[in-house]
């Protein structure tokens, strides 16, 4: 299970925390604190893996993130995920930002806390990977801000910071949740009482 | 990807400024969240910060209250209070409007309220309970998002109580056609199962469902549940493998969308799920694991080394194949995969690599053997993660010969390390390999002296407990003797040094080691010396005051000399007016005891101070204080283990006997401090009279046996014997080569290299031939006599096996667990014997390393059963079949069919369904209970030669439960001094046997009878027993058992006319109301069908049944002539059983309920 998401800046300053497991106020910002004490040390040429944080760490529990020019991308996993899976569930989450922002950048996340958090919401629910394919978030991601122009209008749309060159339309996804022609069967399985 | 990143990152500043100037139209005033983040990204002190964000806030308390403020201006609020948190900053007061956005809210607003709600909340805030129905009218919504957003609350938080408010909904929505409902749906669905697992156990079929759900990504979200349900209980779903297996062998085989695909990698994240399941489906079963060979090898196959990803399932694949029953092809091209793992130059896949080795060395360690440069590379590596992985891999393969280089590279790390957490988990191996592998006595002591000061006041308190424990125990033998003087040396020299630094527990260890064993010197030097030291360090300002009552504790012990006399009289002025009591009583002793020398002899006695110190481990002489103190009002006890987590939660770090504050300790005379003192300062377990003397035995075992561990080690778990002996034969053993450079594992290039890359290179294979040695080639150098260099005093069993002795039912715990290891040994020999030939001389043609392997074997079989049998019954005190011993048949099952024929003469007449195995037992239940309903007999324990058995049986009396324990003596001696306690904290328990027995003959059973009554409704309570006694000769001893009791036991019908129960229906204040299964029979009513079940399974009342509804009734047994009633209204509604459940007590409806659910999915 993921434990915690979390994305600060070089210099530490949170731009995106997530929890999936109860802690207090106080130790929330500790983890912050720590575990961006912990990630910042560590140079560019080693593993992207850390053990023993002490709070969230822990024997059973591991830090895997991501350094992404300003930002650091730091999932907190228990045993019980895979490390190389989400180093590549973090480049899915990265990419995926990229293209709903077009060239997402620290700005980006910072304005639109609410945005990230809504597509977070698509890959993780409740410390679960619930979808690793990008066009399919994109498409959840979009039948929400579709509502969100229709119910706004075109005069109320919220200003953003970096926006005079942006594109607010992102690309038409096909909406390909295709059910009918894929026939995973699963045989052998008992009656249903 | 990140490159187009940091391109726009690095075009930032710009754009910040340029928002500033010309950029002002799109940063509207409006935007005040626009203008709070240049505000704070133009602040330069975190006090600033504080201040400008305390202004802010202020200013969205004063919007939120006014009324005037739309919701549209809300959610601009919302995100700025979301903002405001994140930073760290308390903004409580918008909590509740969060809540009311959710509530009142548009689709946009609704979406930032349940955002902040899930940001600001947790599951235990009674606010959340103004979302139930706000969540309960989003599920029903038409609208898809709204839907979407409630699922996704509610998996994030939910509180615990009102999941039945909104189970049915949820549960609905798994038939949503949508499948992103229904995916959403089955998440909710498994957060509501960690939670809370006795609410969503009707729906278990409906997870299978989910599994077969036409959309892959809702059978990818069931997996989520699977892969918890089966790591749970792999037992109870082996059925599921060959669906496990045929999808995974779909989806690799790419019969997925292309969708599914993730750089043309067909749903890896699927494959690991589903891999990981595999793994813990096929463990230790054959059967199971043999169904999965095929598609572990297609996976390996199929999983070319291009991307991340795909090692991300290598990875897995390679962990499963480990985890499975073994097959060698596969484990092969397994281990190839690992090599491939750990000479990769990219370092994360080296980190995986590592823990993967890490991970199978456990069954064979010969597998590091080809991959030893790397690991000698990877201990000098740059990253420090890499680094301490390394040496858990080392820690691993540690053995009798490369211990000093491998504690020699963990102490290096350690002594650069500044973190907490590696200093604990280092500290702990390093100590743990010094007791068990210490070549000498110098070397461990010093090690332990590197350990103290490196550990400092962080490690783990048993460290220093075992230390001194180690150097307690054992015979007063030259050997001993020669370890204890040299601590006393060692730290009488570290004393004389600077002191400042040492950590308080070493200094503890010290004073106390000092106190105890300085007389071992004393001849040779004047006698003052150790007190003046002693007295140094009280006087020094750093010194905690724990430390100084150790300090003082072991000035009692060595006040002989006159002028220690005079030392200690300074002391003892200083001290006796310390406002800390524990260092004012030390004082006093002190003051005592130096003056009188008398007494002092006698209180403490300068030699033979351990033998034969009688502990009495129940501490039965304080019962009657005890009971008095309870019956006063005093706190009930806590277990040592108990007192241990409270400490941890407090963060304290404390152990130590002088600063014990038990009452008892400080109120006690002198004389009974100086008995637990004595002991070592570790806790007084409950064993520790009977571990000691079981550490014995392993010593004299140790003598005459060879040595268990690292041959045990080397050889991994029997199963796997033939392949890896094979394994371990081929590559050389380096220590066999006179040089180290000519060992066939070097690369040949390396060797042809000219000579100026020699000279690391040389250092670094001479490293690995001292930190493999004994890995492939362990058995030649036993031949050479080489293994048995340790001395016997470190051979202590690992350290979690003392204290798990309670669990193994028996007083002689370690030795039974000694014992097993030899079976398994043994076992392993009979195995082998079927590939080679039996006799060990016959076999000519095998190599050397073979005759060395079987003619280990032949004088473990042929001298080891002996011994061991004559230790069983010095141990136990009664004649023993040597059967066990032998290995020829590891498990006797307790018998009952010895028992005395006079005993069964008055018999009585047995009820008519018993079976034939329960006869002898059914024999002895009382007259007045034979003709009552009651359970199968079960067995509780049984000693390691049967001689003793215990079962229990259950009879449900009207008004109460009577609990039978039959105490079976197989043997011909008596049982004497027996005591049976049976205790758990739910329950309340009276014995009624009368007088209680006290003795039981040989070949003959004996019978207690206890009524038990929950205190509190519970749906399962664990009950916990334990039987001393004493044979004629023997010690005395102790069986330990435990047995589950569930809430079924406890209820009785409860009879009521309906008119009754409509009164007490209406007084009832806790209530419960869930669907449950309809039971369906063909001749039946489905209603009295299911009615009819319960009532049977759970002892209840059927009260009445009218057309589709009926009305049942039970109690909870309480006490004679109580009991709490719970009564339950079923209808039937559509498929399903509609019960309502009500009682007057708050737990038993929802623990009944767990009960009637279970007891329908089972019909």
């Amino acid at each position: 299970m993921i434990k915690a998401i979390l994305i600060f800046n070089n210099h530490g300053k949170p731009r995106l925390s997530k929890f999936y497991e109860h802690y207090s106020e106080d130790t929330e910002q500790q983890i912050i604190r720590e575990t961006f004490h912990l990630v910042s040390k560590r140079d560019e040429n080693v593993c992207n893996f850390l053990e023993g944080g002490m709070l969230i760490g822990g024997s059973e529990n591991k830090l895997i993130y991501r350094h992404y020019a300003t930002l650091y991308f730091v999932f907190c996993v228990d045993s019980s995920e895979s490390e190389l899976g989400i180093l590549g569930l973090i480049q899915v989450f990265v990419e995926t930002l990229d293209k709903c922002f077009e060239n997402v950048c620290e700005l980006d996340l910072i304005f639109h806390v609410d945005k990230v958090h809504n597509i977070l919401a698509e890959m993780v629910m409740g410390g679960m990977v619930l979808e690793t394919n990008m066009n399919e978030i994109i498409t959840q991601v979009d039948a929400q801000n579709k509502m969100e122009k229709s119910e706004a209008g075109i005069a109320g749309a919220p200003a953003r910071a970096v926006s005079a060159v942006k594109n607010m339309n992102l690309p038409e996804m096909p909406r390909n949740i295709n059910i009918g022609d894929i026939s995973i069967k699963v045989p052998n399985l008992p009656s249903f009482k | 990807m990140s490159d187009v990143v940091e391109k726009t990152l690095s075009a930032l500043p710009s754009l910040l400024s340029l928002d500033s100037q010309a950029g002002a139209g799109k940063l509207s005033p409006s935007s005040k969240l626009g203008n709070l983040i240049k505000g704070i990204t133009e602040l330069t002190s975190k006090h600033e910060e504080e201040k400008l964000i305390k202004k802010e806030l202020e200013s969205i308390k004063e919007q939120v209250a006014s009324p005037n403020t739309t919701m549209r201006q809300m959610k601009e609020i919302m995100v700025r209070a979301i903002y405001c948190e994140m930073l760290g900053y308390q903004a409580s007061f918008s909590y509740i409007h969060a809540i009311k956005l959710a509530q009142q809210g548009s689709v946009l607003e609704k979406r930032v309220g349940y955002l902040a709600v899930s940001l600001f909340l947790n599951e235990t805030d009674e606010f959340l309970l103004l979302l139930v129905n706000t969540v309960l009218k989003d599920l029903q919504s038409t609208n898809l998002i709204e839907v979407c957003m409630a699922l996704t609350v509610v998996s994030q938080m939910f509180p615990k109580d009102m999941i039945p408010a909104i189970l049915p909904v949820v549960e609905e929505k798994l038939t949503h056609p949508k499948e992103i409902i229904r995916r959403k749906a089955v998440l909710a669905l498994y957060k509501f199962y960690l939670i809370a697992p006795n609410q969503v156990q009707h729906i278990h079929s409906k997870f299978r469902k989910a599994l077969c759900d036409k959309d892959p990504g809702v059978m990818t979200a069931s997996l989520h549940i699977y892969l918890q349900l089966i790591k749970e209980n792999p037992e109870s779903y082996k059925d599921l493998t060959g669906s496990m297996v045929t999808i995974l062998r779909q989806v690799v085989g790419g019969k997925l969308p292309l969708d599914f695909n993730y750089h043309s990698v067909p749903a890896p994240w699927l494959q690991i799920q589903l891999l990981r399941i595999l793994a813990y489906l096929g463990k230790e079963d054959q059967g199971t694991s043999e169904m999965m060979y095929d598609v572990l090898e297609e996976s390996l196959r199929r999983a070319e080394m291009n991307h991340n990803i795909t090692y991300a399932i290598l990875f897995e694949c390679v962990k499963t194949i480990y985890t499975v029953h073994p097959k060698s092809q596969l484990l092969e091209k397994a281990a190839e995969c690992i090599g491939n793992f750990v000479l990769s130059p990219k370092i994360n896949l080296k980190y995986l690599g590592l823990k993967a080795l890490t991970y199978v060395v456990q069954q064979d360690a010969n597998l590091a053997l080809p991959h030893q440069m790397t690991i000698i590379e990877c201990l000098d590596h740059s990253d420090v993660i890499i680094k301490r992985e390394t040496l858990e891999l080392l820690f691993r393969i540690t053995n009798a010969q490369n211990v000093t280089v491998i504690v020699e590279k963990m102490l290096e790390f350690l002594r650069l390390t500044c973190d907490d957490y590696s200093t604990i988990d280092l500290v702990g191996k390093v100590a743990e390999l010094a007791e068990k592998y210490a070549p000498d006595n110098v070397w461990f002591i010093q090690t332990m002296n590197s350990v103290f000061s490196l550990g400092g006041d962080v490690m783990q308190p048993d460290i220093p407990n075992n230390f001194l424990r180690l150097l307690a125990e054992g015979v007063d033998n030259v050997e001993d003797r020669q370890l204890r003087l040299f601590a006393v040396d060692s730290y009488v020299s570290l004393l004389q040094g600077v002191t400042a630094k040492l950590p308080q527990r070493f200094l503890q260890v010290i004073s106390w080691v000092l106190g105890e064993y300085s007389y071992l010197r004393e001849e040779e030097s004047d006698p003052g010396s150790v007190m003046r030291l002693l007295a140094r360090l009280l006087d020094q300002r750093h010194t905690s005051t724990e430390t100084r009552s150790w300090v003082l504790g072991a000035m009692t012990k060595l006040c002989s000399s006159p002028v220690s006399v005079a030392l200690a009289r300074d002391v003892c002025e200083r001290y006796s007016g310390s406002l800390n009591t524990v260092l004012r009583q030390k004082a006093q002793e002190l003051m005592i005891l130096s003056q009188d020398t008398k007494l002092r002899a006698r209180v403490l006695p300068a030699e033979g101070r351990l033998e034969s110190l009688e502990v009495d481990s129940s501490l039965s002489f304080l019962d009657g204080y005890v009971s008095e103190a309870l019956a006063a009002g005093a706190a009930p006890y806590k277990s040592p283990h108990q007192r241990q987590e409270d400490l941890v939660q407090e963060k304290a770090l404390s152990l130590e006997p002088y600063g014990l504050s038990l009452p008892v300790s400080l109120s006690s005379c002198s004389i009974t401090d100086r008995l637990t003192d004595r002991r070592s300062p570790t806790l007084l377990s409950m064993s520790s009279g009977l571990s000691g003397n079981s550490t014995e035995l392993s010593h004299q075992e140790g003598s005459t046996t060879l040595k268990l561990e690292g041959v045990k080690r080397v050889w991994g778990k029997d199963g796997y014997l033939a392949q890896q002996q094979s394994a371990g034969e081929t590559p050389t053993p380096l220590v066999e080569l006179p040089n180290p450079l000519l060992s066939p594992q070097s690369p040949p290039s390396q060797t042809q290299k000219p000579s100026s890359g020699l000279e690391p290179d040389q250092e670094k294979r001479q490293l690995a031939s001292s930190l493999f040695v004994g890995l492939g080639s362990h058995n030649s150098v036993c031949l050479m006599g080489r293994a048995e260099t340790a001395p016997r005093h470190f051979r202590r069993k690992p350290r979690g096996e003392s204290s798990s002795g309670a669990s193994e039912g028996s007083s002689n715990s370690s030795h039974s667990s000694r014992s097993a290891a030899v079976d398994n040994l043994l076992l392993s020999n009979l195995l082998d014997s079927t590939t080679v030939a039996s006799e060990g001389g016959a076999a000519t043609t095998t190599t050397p390393q073979q005759t060395s392997q079987r003619t280990l074997d032949h004088t473990t079989s042929n001298g080891n059963p002996h011994v061991e049998g004559t230790e069983q019954r010095v141990e136990a005190g009664g004649p023993l079949s040597l059967i066990r011993g032998n290995g020829m048949v590891a498990v006797v099952p307790p018998t009952h069919t010895q028992t005395d024929p006079q005993t069964q003469q008055d018999l009585h007449p047995a009820p008519a369904l018993e079976r034939p195995r329960d006869l002898p037992l059914a024999s002895h239940l009382p007259a007045e209970l034979s003709g009552l309903a009651r359970s199968e007999f079960t067995p509780l324990c049984s000693d390691q030669d049967s001689s003793l058995a215990l079962s229990a049986c259950r009879v449900y009396k009207e008004d109460a439960l009577v609990l039978l324990v039959f105490i079976s003596n197989n043997n011909d001696s008596a049982l004497h001094q027996m005591v049976l306690q049976l205790t758990c904290k739910e329950l309340e328990i009276s014995c009624i046997s009368g007088s209680p027995l006290k003795e039981v003959k040989g070949h003959s059973v004996s019978v207690c009878l206890h009524t038990v009554v929950m205190k509190r409704a519970s749906v399962q309570v664990e009950l916990a027993g334990l039987l001393s006694y004493q044979r004629p000769l023997g010690q005395p001893q102790a069986a330990q058992f435990s047995l589950s009791l569930s809430l079924k036991h406890f209820l009785r019908p409860l009879t009521v006319s309906t008119g009754d129960y409509g009164k007490m229906w209406l007084s009832f204040s806790h209530d419960l109301k869930q669907n449950l299964r309809l039971v369906t029979t063909e001749h039946q009513e489905p209603l009295t069908a299911t009615l009819d079940a319960l009532k049977g399974k759970l002892h209840l009342h059927v009260v009445d049944i009218i057309g589709s509804e009926g009305i049942v009734a039970c109690r909870l047994l309480q006490g004679p002539g109580q009991g709490q009633p719970c009564l339950l209204h079923c209808r039937v509604n559509a498929d399903s059983l509609a019960v309502w459940l009500r009682s007057p007590v708050p737990e038993l409806p929802d623990s009944l309920l767990y009960h009637c659910q279970k007891a329908l999915t089972e019909t």
